[in-house]
């Protein structure tokens, strides 16, 4: 893919994060013809088309939407929803809560740099308050939309932040999201160097910090602490509750068999039984 | 007592109440019963956007033939409660038959001369076990009027009610007993008597209402999937097939708004499903968006649009022609579609079908244009026959290299799905080049607008023709398109002139190629539209150069009746 004429700045984050992701999925074996990565609009979103994979790049903000169909019409495939901050939060937002409530086996991957970039420097739903754009002149007044808080909230069942700085980490991050069974949601922080010049490398590296190795992801009080801790942002998993069944596999038509409907034939004769039985009540 | 004699060989029975009254349990009882019976049965109803409370009607129109419309003619009335009657007081008649208790025609005032049978209803089903009965009395009393075996009543009731306990079943068929030693007094006494024909081949038939006919043709077209956020009066769509999940192997999913649900469909159809959504005006503006990123990354889709008046929320429950336009320009930039309109249940079952063949086919949304009056409409019609239809399917599987959007003679690409081969699947919202990557090119942007447009060509060479009925030439053609059809027809047949012709199209867009030469032969074009602006007339002068000068509209909110209909076109021809 050497001849790609790539949309990003010189020092993107996102640079870090298709590294990762590349670096997982080849660790993982996760075979390009199997994978599906489905991306909004706004430079995170245009990641699949830098990749050797299926790419369902679609609408801003409608990703998560066509990736829970993509998995419930064929659960065999990879798919990776991936995009913005903007994107996924703010233009996607009932699409985010929704899709954590149903709990596709997806993972959900977000760059999030706490600014609009593919518009030029707008507010974002991640935004800081007091953060001058030239549309929000007066400082950002409104709070920032805290996505860990609120998929721990509605109980998500892998719920993740990375800083792209750790490229390593990151990577490790995404291979455990893959490997969860039901909806992951990794939250990646990434500077825009080109519109936020407030949350800069440094800023994230001096308001982040690890999560301890005693950590345990599976205290949901405890993580929702974790998730509005007021000082600073913690990066590794936040929370994860394995126990919940995916949206694919509680569908009716996947409790008795697995065949992918789209592998399915319909059977007209069927059809026909059903609708000659309503020739007698 | 003044005796009642119905001997029309057509009867229309209204039944008028309150929501919450269970009209709508009575209108599903009988419609069943009176089929399988023999006799021809038309209903339909109109109900306020409400749960309880209001004035809601339901008609029931049997026959000894083929009915398939709404009258204004009354001849039966069951007023439920005090309100029905001045719900209904235009459509009432000397020769109406009005069955209920006094106490709700407190008021008769100048109507003096309305006929009244007294019933006591409240009396009888507070003996039974309480007002909820009352509804199921006037099923009895119905039933027993029209001959129709008790017992075929009483084997639905116990079906619908098994699961509210034996207590609610008993009084239920106390209920429809007291019902028919009403009717059966009415009958012997000589106060009401009624003589339509049975005919046993009708009762071979199945009965179906517009949502139905839709949802089977949806499975008959290998729907597989189904997302949609509920919407008055498109709901029945998703409900059926949602309870036929299992059963046919069909994902259906309450999506959290429109948006979703037809992002969803085109991710469904993307993966190698055929999806489709349900939805009426205002949960279609949502998915305009959608709509056309189906169109830019060449997806198939099936948009089952049930139009209710607008603008806005409108009229929620109630029928109109109204979003031709919607359909048509829907979507941000220029992308080809079909919008079918279908005229009966039998066309709505078929065209649905044809929608997920057709799309698959060229890789464009197709619509099915219905409304509230269609959708909640029921009436006979034949066994539909399974055998000549046909799940075409035109995936194909990938090789190394493939390219979702190469460029071919027609416009249509080959179509892959993620998965099904060694090649990948790339489609991007943004203009994208043969590969499916976004590209900022001119010359490929060029030639990638051209290759969805030529689809065109290919999808008015499938275009339906309009039926005729009557003479061809030298007539007055009256035009119409989806659910005016059976209305019209009759309207048209009412008037009886064999210089007056009628044309009812079931594909709307594109328009057959034809079109312009058939409504050429006319002496004169009369348009019918359950719409304030005529908007498929619009549609024939731009794409057909026809004109047409009279135009009958409708913007109530209810459909046309026959008689108004009728009425409308004497006046203009």
């Amino acid at each position: 893919m050497g001849d790609i004429d790539m949309a990003w700045c010189p020092g993107c984050g996102n640079f870090g994060i298709l590294k990762a992701l590349e670096k997982a999925l080849a660790e993982m074996k996760v075979a390009p013809e199997g994978l599906v990565m489905v991306s909004g609009i706004g430079q995170a979103a245009k990641i699949p088309h830098y990749m050797k994979c299926n790419a369902f790049n679609g609408l801003h903000g409608r990703a998560l939407p066509a990736a829970v169909a993509i998995k419930a019409a064929n659960p065999r495939l990879v798919v990776i929803a991936e995009s913005g901050d903007g994107d996924m939060y703010g233009e996607g937002g009932n699409h985010f809560l929704a899709t954590i409530r149903r709990n596709p086996d997806i993972t959900n991957i977000i760059h999030n740099n706490m600014v609009y970039g593919l518009t030029k420097g707008q507010a974002s739903p991640t935004s800081q308050r007091g953060f001058v754009t030239p549309v929000q002149a007066g400082g950002v007044i409104l709070e920032p939309f805290n996505p860990i808080a609120v998929a721990v909230a509605l109980d998500a069942s892998f719920v993740a932040r990375s800083f792209i700085d750790d490229v390593d980490m990151t990577k490790e991050i995404i291979k455990k999201a893959l490997s969860h069974r039901g909806y992951a949601l990794v939250d990646i922080f990434q500077p825009c160097v080109s519109f936020n010049k407030t949350n800069t490398y440094k800023w994230f590296k001096d308001h982040t910090y690890y999560l301890e190795d005693s950590y345990n992801p599976g205290d949901r009080v405890r993580a929702f602490e974790k998730a509005v801790d007021p000082t600073k942002f913690p990066l590794g998993v936040i929370y994860t509750n394995p126990k919940k069944a995916t949206f694919e596999g509680n569908l009716s038509v996947y409790t008795q068999d697995s065949t992918p409907i789209i592998l399915r034939k319909l059977n007209l004769k069927k059809l026909q039984r059903f609708i000659d039985r309503k020739r007698r009540p | 007592m003044k005796k009642y004699s119905a001997k029309k060989d057509d009867i229309s029975i209204v039944l008028c109440g309150a929501a919450g009254q269970g009209v709508q349990t009575v209108e599903h009882l009988l419609t069943h019963a009176f089929k399988h019976s023999g006799y021809n049965l038309f209903s339909t109803k109109e109900y306020m956007s409400r749960v309880r409370g209001g004035s809601n009607s339901t008609q029931l129109r049997v026959s000894s033939r083929e009915v398939r419309a709404c009258l204004d003619r009354i001849d039966i009335l069951f007023p439920l409660n005090r309100e029905a009657l001045e719900h209904v007081r235009r459509r009432i008649t000397p020769d109406t038959i009005i069955l209920g208790e006094k106490d709700n025609f407190l008021d008769t005032g100048e109507g003096g001369d309305i006929a009244i049978i007294d019933i006591p209803i409240s009396t009888i089903a507070s003996e039974i076990g309480g007002a909820v009965y009352a509804n199921i009395i006037v099923t009895g009393v119905i039933a027993a009027l029209f001959a129709i075996d008790k017992e075929n009543i009483i084997d639905d009731l116990k079906e619908r009610f098994s699961e509210e306990g034996k207590t609610v079943t008993t009084h239920n068929i106390r209920a429809v007993k007291r019902g028919y030693e009403i009717g059966n007094e009415l009958i012997t006494s000589g106060i009401v008597s009624i003589s339509i024909k049975k005919d046993p081949a009708v009762a071979e038939q199945i009965i179906i209402n517009g949502g139905e006919a839709v949802a089977m043709g949806a499975i008959a077209g290998g729907c597989n999937f189904i997302s949609s956020y509920p919407m008055t009066p498109s709901t029945s769509v998703l409900t059926f097939l949602a309870q036929q999940s299992k059963e046919f192997g069909i994902i259906a999913e309450q999506a959290e708004d429109e948006i979703a649900a037809m992002n969803m469909a085109i991710g469904a159809w993307y993966a190698g499903a055929r999806g489709m959504v349900t939805t009426s005006g205002g949960g279609f503006a949502l998915m305009t968006e959608g709509l056309s990123l189906a169109g830019a990354i060449e997806s198939p889709m099936v948009i089952h649009l049930a139009q209710r008046p607008g603008p806005a929320t409108g009229m929620p429950t109630r029928t109109e022609q109204g979003d031709l336009d919607l359909a048509l320009y829907a979507g941000h930039g220029e992308f080809p579609r079909v919008i079918f309109a279908p005229g009966s249940l039998e066309a709505a079952f078929a065209l649905t079908a044809r929608a997920f063949n057709l799309a698959d086919k060229y890789q464009v949304p197709v619509f099915i244009l219905t409304d509230q009056y269609f959708i909640d409409s029921y009436y006979n019609i034949p066994r539909i026959d399974l055998s000549t239809f046909e799940i075409e399917r035109y995936i194909i599987t990938t090789d190394k290299g493939y390219k979702r959007y190469a460029l071919t003679e027609n416009g249509v690409s080959p179509r892959g799905i993620p998965g099904n081969g060694k090649g990948l699947v790339v489609v991007d919202s943004d203009e994208h080049d043969e590969a499916g990557h976004l590209t900022e090119d001119h010359d490929i942007r060029v030639s990638m607008v051209e290759k969805r447009l030529r689809k065109h060509a290919l999808l008015t060479q499938e275009a339906i023709l309009p039926t005729l009925s009557g003479k061809t030439k030298g007539t007055t053609m009256v035009v119409c398109w989806g659910s005016v059809l059976a209305i019209a027809d009759e309207a048209v047949r009412r008037i009886g002139r064999n210089d007056v012709s009628l044309v009812h199209f079931s594909q709307v867009y594109p328009l057959h190629s034809d079109t312009a030469k058939i409504l050429g032969k006319a002496a004169r074009l009369v348009i019918v539209e359950g719409n304030a602006t005529s908007q498929f007339s619009r549609i024939l002068k731009i794409h057909a150069g026809i004109d047409i000068e009279t135009k009958i509209t409708n913007y109530s909110g209810l459909a046309f009746s026959v008689e108004e209909l009728e009425a409308r076109l004497r006046d203009v021809l």
